[in-house]
């Protein structure tokens, strides 16, 4: 047993600080690994952009976001698939945000804690991991067989809002739970009910964290392609794809790249094709951008 | 949210009781020298799940004064408090057992709204806990909710004074309340409190993230309400209990072999503050205050 002096103790910290070689080699080496596989997937996607945006640019022009698909590789447009997309995309937040907020909110302030409330829980959280085409039968069969509602704008917005209706409701949960307990129990020990909690300072203070998940949660069902072509988004119909018009047929941006893709000219499956996606990625930073500004902006502030 | 009632040995005054301030109706009193009691508390246990966290605590809190409650951490001090404006009623496992009695009537009755008592009994934190708005917003939120038909700027003006706040905040009141530091947002959260004109603040440890400044101003705030409220604290600091309050009880841990061997907070000793300090009955009174134990 060694006497515990200052002398010794210092000596020993002193003596700590002198890594052993070993193990700074294999830090290192580990380090290195995980920088290497960080790399691997920036690699990639630099690469893929790189071909795209070579392919695409040179057809990126203002004629072709305003005009209507055509034969022609010149003359065509994906102006069908833009108001497309744009409509779904306002439609989804429609249905999708008050109907996954108002669950995430049940869920986390209201619900009583018994079986049939866990059982709901591990449904959601097993929906968010269903593939997208599973919804877009769904949606087939529910709205355009069942309801009616035909090969429609409405039937594809409300398949895409089944899909991200999970998503919707898991973020929105995780950030009310981020707000602290303190700020609920702080309101109901002023006599507030609730309901008044919720709505007045827990909701308001979650609001950016929900935010942020529900337009993720859109920018994914921007990008789907199986489940609206499921409920039947045409590609080039000169649908006018007014967000209003919910019973017309409709495009997307990408069934329109999954057409130009399958067109036997180069220019279309390579040039045009690229054009239309470089749109559709402007369109999916956009929104990733405004879901970062927003958290970043409203970082918690308790 | 789970409503734990207990059925009332006697029939409850009718609910007007809890709406009413000093002057409703009023209990017997059982020793006619002595304040007003506006808390009877008899043989209240408060159990989390199965495992009782305090038991059999009879005690009476009176008008006016400032009551505190000390004992070792994890004696259920915090739990007892909770139970006075039902705020375990939040805590699904909470179960309360015994009666409780506010101006003599049955706190946790059936009919009893727990919004109710909430609002006549208010709560500041340990930690303080400003809502993420402005500092008007803060102190204006509780009044609104409640529909208190006010001058907002004017009460929230009186509140901010109150609870000696105003004078470093007047300029910024639309400034938020992480701003503040924490000893000032512990005084916000007094504001807050007496905003809403409560009979009874609550007072869990409000100090203990405070440095002494911020302490000291604390206290002197507390002498100054108990003016027009009751105070009931919770505190680790036996100086701040000898110095602000009238009544001290003294709650400690206990061992109960007849019920698993599990421990359970008990009242040990009730009385006059210098009767606690000076001349305690009991000697677990004696060796917690001189600090030979806990
Ligand atoms: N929400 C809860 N669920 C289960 N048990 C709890 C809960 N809150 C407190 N307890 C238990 O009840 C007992 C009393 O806790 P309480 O917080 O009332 O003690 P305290 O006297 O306030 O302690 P401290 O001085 O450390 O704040 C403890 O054993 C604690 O573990
Ligand atoms: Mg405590």
């Amino acid at each position: 047993m060694t006497m515990h002096t200052p002398q010794v103790s210092a000596r020993r910290a002193v003596a700590a600080l002198d890594a052993p070689t070993s193990r700074g080699f294999r830090e290192r080496a580990f380090a290195g690994l995980l920088f290497a596989a960080t790399i691997v997937g920036v690699l990639v996607l630099a690469v893929l952009l790189v071909d795209v945006v070579v392919d695409g640019v040179g057809r990126l022009r203002p004629e072709f976001l305003g005009r209507y698909a055509s034969r022609f590789p010149d003359r065509t447009g994906i102006r069908a698939g833009l108001t497309g997309s744009l409509s779904l995309l306002v439609l989804v937040a429609l249905v999708a945000f008050p109907l996954g907020v108002g669950a995430a909110i049940y869920l986390e302030e209201f619900a009583p804690d018994n079986r049939f409330t866990r059982l709901m829980e591990a449904n959601i959280a097993n929906l968010a991991g269903v593939p997208s085409v599973v919804y877009g039968l769904l949606g087939a069969a529910v709205f355009v067989y069942i309801l009616q509602m035909g090969r429609s704008l409405i039937s594809g917005a409300l398949t895409l809002s089944l899909l991200v209706l999970p998503v919707v409701i898991v973020a929105g949960r995780e950030a009310l739970r981020a707000v602290p307990r303190g700020i609920r129990d702080g309101g109901l020990a002023l006599g507030a009910t609730p309901w008044q909690v919720t709505a007045r300072q827990v909701l308001p203070a979650a609001l950016p964290g929900i935010m942020t998940g529900v337009i993720l949660a859109l920018s994914r069902a921007v990008g789907e392609t199986a489940p609206v072509l499921l409920v039947g988004a045409l590609f080039s119909r000169r649908a006018s794809n007014e967000p209003w018009s919910v019973l017309e047929s409709f495009s997307a941006l990408p069934v329109e790249i999954f057409n130009f893709v399958s067109r036997p000219q180069e220019a279309f499956k390579v040039e045009v094709a690229s054009a239309a996606i470089l749109v559709l990625l402007a369109l999916l930073l956009v929104m990733n951008s405004v879901a970062i500004l927003l958290r970043n902006r409203f970082q918690r502030r308790w | 949210m789970e409503r734990t009632a207990v059925p009332a040995p006697v029939p409850a005054p009718p609910a007007e009781v809890l709406r009413v301030r000093h002057e409703g109706s009023v209990a017997p009193v059982p020793d006619p020298a002595e304040a007003l009691a506006v808390f009877d508390v008899r043989d209240l246990s408060v159990c989390y799940g199965d495992r009782p966290a305090i038991r059999d605590v009879t005690m009476q809190i009176r008008q006016g004064e400032i009551t505190a409650l000390i004992g070792p951490s994890g004696c259920g001090k915090s739990t007892l408090l909770r139970s006075f404006n039902r705020m375990n009623d939040l805590i699904p496992s909470a179960r309360v057992e015994g009666t409780l009695r506010y101006y003599g009537q049955d706190l946790y009755a059936r009919d009893v709204d727990p919004v109710v008592v909430r609002r006549r009994i208010g709560m500041v934190f340990q930690k303080p806990n400003p809502f993420p708005k402005s500092i008007y917003d803060n102190v204006a939120f509780g009044p609104k909710v409640n529909g208190m038909d006010v001058d907002l700027d004017g009460l929230v003006e009186t509140s901010l004074r109150r609870a000696a706040l105003w004078d470093e905040v007047r300029t910024k009141l639309t400034a938020s309340a992480y701003s503040l530091s924490g000893g000032q947002q512990q005084r916000l959260c007094i504001a807050r409190a007496i905003a809403v004109n409560p009979d009874v603040i609550l007072m869990d440890e409000p100090c203990s993230a405070l440095d002494p400044i911020a302490t000291a101003r604390i206290e002197d705030l507390m002498r100054e309400l108990q003016e027009s409220y009751t105070i009931v604290i919770v505190t680790h600091n036996m100086q701040q209990a000898a110095r602000v309050s009238d009544r001290t009880a003294f709650i400690t841990t206990e061992v109960d072999s007849d019920a698993g061997d599990h421990r359970s907070g008990r009242l040990v000793e009730f009385d006059r503050t210098e009767q606690i300090f000076r001349n305690p009955q009991h000697s677990r009174t004696e060796d917690y205050v001189t600090g030979r134990f806990g």
